[in-house]
């Protein structure tokens, strides 16, 4: 599949997966969007050398995949994009932090440490935003941005750009497809054609934005998207849910819970 | 160029938020007074098509690799700083949800990154190459300069903001020297892809280029004054929060030894130690750390992974009577 093929089949699998009819995706998405921010924040300040502290966070994404009913797998292929960056700026530090760490008769240099570290809070910052936009769709996402005051502006354009994401990608890949049927041997687009294939494209772009404006105004669009969120409602339930995490995540960080629940067991 | 949640600290993520927040206010508060209705539709199908545009490949002649669209420079040279600033907001957004693609926390940074310089930055080298008239040479000029000196700005920007969370052990120098020239490269060839569209748009439609009417001595316009005034600002803003993260955590390991063995200064013996201590000394790194014993580590270690283990099983467990309860529930 295309570049653009696979964007599509992301986006639409996202959507399709926000739309379930499911526990997790009627829990309300400001709710979801504040702990999503809440839970990536104290993962990312956690020290560089608390390894054993950070373990505790896996909690947050391990309850919502499965009470959300998401796969594993599918969400870990999104880590692709992430990984390589975080492993170039991580892979260094063992080569730079060289305190000596004695674990049993192993002796290891600190910047490993570091680096597992970095290592897992990219990895869980990705399985939390994946919780929260398989469970959250965008118009849910954009009601809790305007929820938070976020100018109208900013959110419409957003909804948008959401909207006409897939026709985009839909007209990308018919053009990028048609090109390499007829330049078969070629690896992307030719430098004579890159102003005239996106320029066409961007024309048309604009000529849709004018007709999409006249076509909400023709449904009475008067600078406001009043029926976001229309049917969602801040129930006990999700004051109790966000309750709940609060304090979990709270206590993950100020508490070593792991380490006091290990030691108990093992007895070291 | 997207940073990860991974490489920022609360501190600065927060910093960047606030200082990214401030230039989003005052472009909605612009954006407002242009009093352009059909501006916020153009807007977001722009977003879509940035985002569309980036997916393809354009081949570099000579060098069989390929680059891609820069959305920055062509936003603002299409709808100038304000509105192009706030739609590269909603492309960052749904870039970091659906494809991972930056991160939620690192949000703000993103946005300052790439949005604030591609349109800010850009919209100033735009407006002074093309001051006089539009002719192809002035933007293809214009956006190579423009695409290359936004990149140069950003890239050393994540460099900052990663070095300012304390993320990598890399030496200013070191990340400095891999950042900048490898965004130097891709500058130039998404400036390149940047021209040969607006040189398009320009043959095709000049008038969709942005100060090609009379929007030049418009109101809204954008002066170097207050872009300085802005980047002044955000400088102190930036500097203030960074210095807070700084002071925040004054040693590391010290740290995480207190919390293993209850003191950061402790001794050890064996010939591994000894080793171990001049590597040590002769990196002259952090020369005082060191471990009480290898047992009271390993033990910690065996300790955290059992530990994990245990709630990781204990919430699997009450996820699974969870989802059993409720489903005898609605059954």
């Amino acid at each position: 599949m295309s570049r653009t093929g696979t964007a599509i089949y992301e986006i639409n699998a996202m959507e399709t997966l926000a739309e379930r009819d499911q526990w997790m995706n009627h829990i309300h998405p400001l709710v979801k969007f504040i702990l999503t921010v809440g839970y990536i924040a104290v993962v990312v300040s956690f020290h560089k050398y608390d390894l054993i502290g950070l373990l505790g966070m896996v909690v947050y994404p391990v309850a919502g995949f499965l009470l959300a009913e998401l796969s594993f797998g599918r969400c870990l292929r999104q880590l692709r994009v992430v990984l390589p960056l975080v492993c170039m700026v991580g892979l260094v530090n063992p080569f730079f932090d060289r305190v000596p760490v004695w674990i049993g008769g192993l002796c290891i240099r600190a910047g490993v440490i570091s680096m597992l570290t970095l290592m897992l809070k990219g990895t869980f910052a990705v399985l939390a935003s994946y919780l929260l936009i398989a469970t959250t769709t965008l118009e849910q996402i954009c009601y809790a941005l305007q929820l938070l005051h976020v100018p109208r502006i900013i959110v419409t354009q957003i909804l948008l750009t959401g909207r006409y994401l897939t026709l985009l990608l839909g007209e990308v890949n018919r053009m990028t497809q048609a090109y390499a049927l007829r330049a078969p041997s070629q690896k992307g687009v030719h430098y004579k054609v890159w102003g005239s294939l996106t320029g066409q494209l961007l024309l048309r772009s604009i000529d849709r934005a004018n007709e999409l404006y006249e076509s909400m105004l023709l449904r009475g669009y008067d600078g406001d998207f009043a029926y976001l969120g229309a049917h969602i409602r801040l129930r006990g339930r999700d004051l109790v849910y966000m309750a709940v995490w609060c304090v979990l995540f709270v206590l993950l960080r100020r508490v070593p819970v792991i380490l006091w629940v290990g030691r108990i067991v093992t007895g070291v | 160029m997207h940073m990860a949640d991974a490489l920022v600290t609360p501190a600065v993520a927060g910093t960047m938020y606030v200082c990214s927040a401030a230039v989003a206010a005052y472009s909605v508060k612009k954006v407002r007074e242009e009093n352009d209705p059909k501006k916020v539709s153009l807007m977001g199908v722009m977003g879509a098509f940035v985002f569309a545009t980036q997916m393809i490949n354009f081949t570099i002649p000579g060098t069989g690799s390929s680059g891609h669209l820069c959305g920055g420079m062509l936003l603002s040279s299409l709808l100038g700083p304000y509105a192009g600033f706030l739609t590269m907001i909603g492309v960052l957004l749904i870039q970091c949800l659906f494809f991972a693609d930056g991160g939620l926390l690192a949000l703000g940074c993103n946005v300052w990154n790439m949005a604030f310089y591609g349109c800010f930055i850009g919209t100033l080298i735009w407006r002074y190459v093309n001051k006089k008239e539009f002719s192809k040479r002035r933007i293809a000029l214009a956006s190579v300069l423009g695409c290359v000196l936004t990149l140069q700005l950003g890239a050393f920007s994540v460099t900052l903001e990663t070095l300012a969370s304390g993320i990598t052990e890399l030496p200013f120098g070191v990340f400095v020297a891999t950042m900048q020239p490898i965004h130097l490269a891709i500058g130039a060839v998404e400036g390149l892809i940047t021209a040969a569209v607006l040189v398009f748009i320009y043959e095709a439609r000049p008038e969709l280029l942005y100060g090609s009417n009379a929007e030049r001595t418009a109101a809204g316009k954008l002066s170097f004054r207050k872009t300085l005034v802005v980047l002044a600002l955000a400088a102190v803003v930036i500097g203030g929060g960074l210095s807070l993260a700084a002071s925040q955590y004054p040693d590391g390991l010290e740290w995480s030894m207190e919390q293993i063995a209850g003191t950061a200064e402790l001794e050890a013996d064996g010939d591994a130690y000894e080793t171990a201590a001049a590597v040590q000394d002769a990196t002259a790194f952090l020369p005082d750390y060191a471990f009480q014993s290898s047992d009271t580590a390993a033990g910690t270690v065996v300790s955290g992974i059992v530990g994990c283990a245990i709630v990781v099983a204990v919430c699997v467990g009450a996820c699974h009577a969870f989802r059993f309860f409720r489903r005898k529930q609605t059954a």
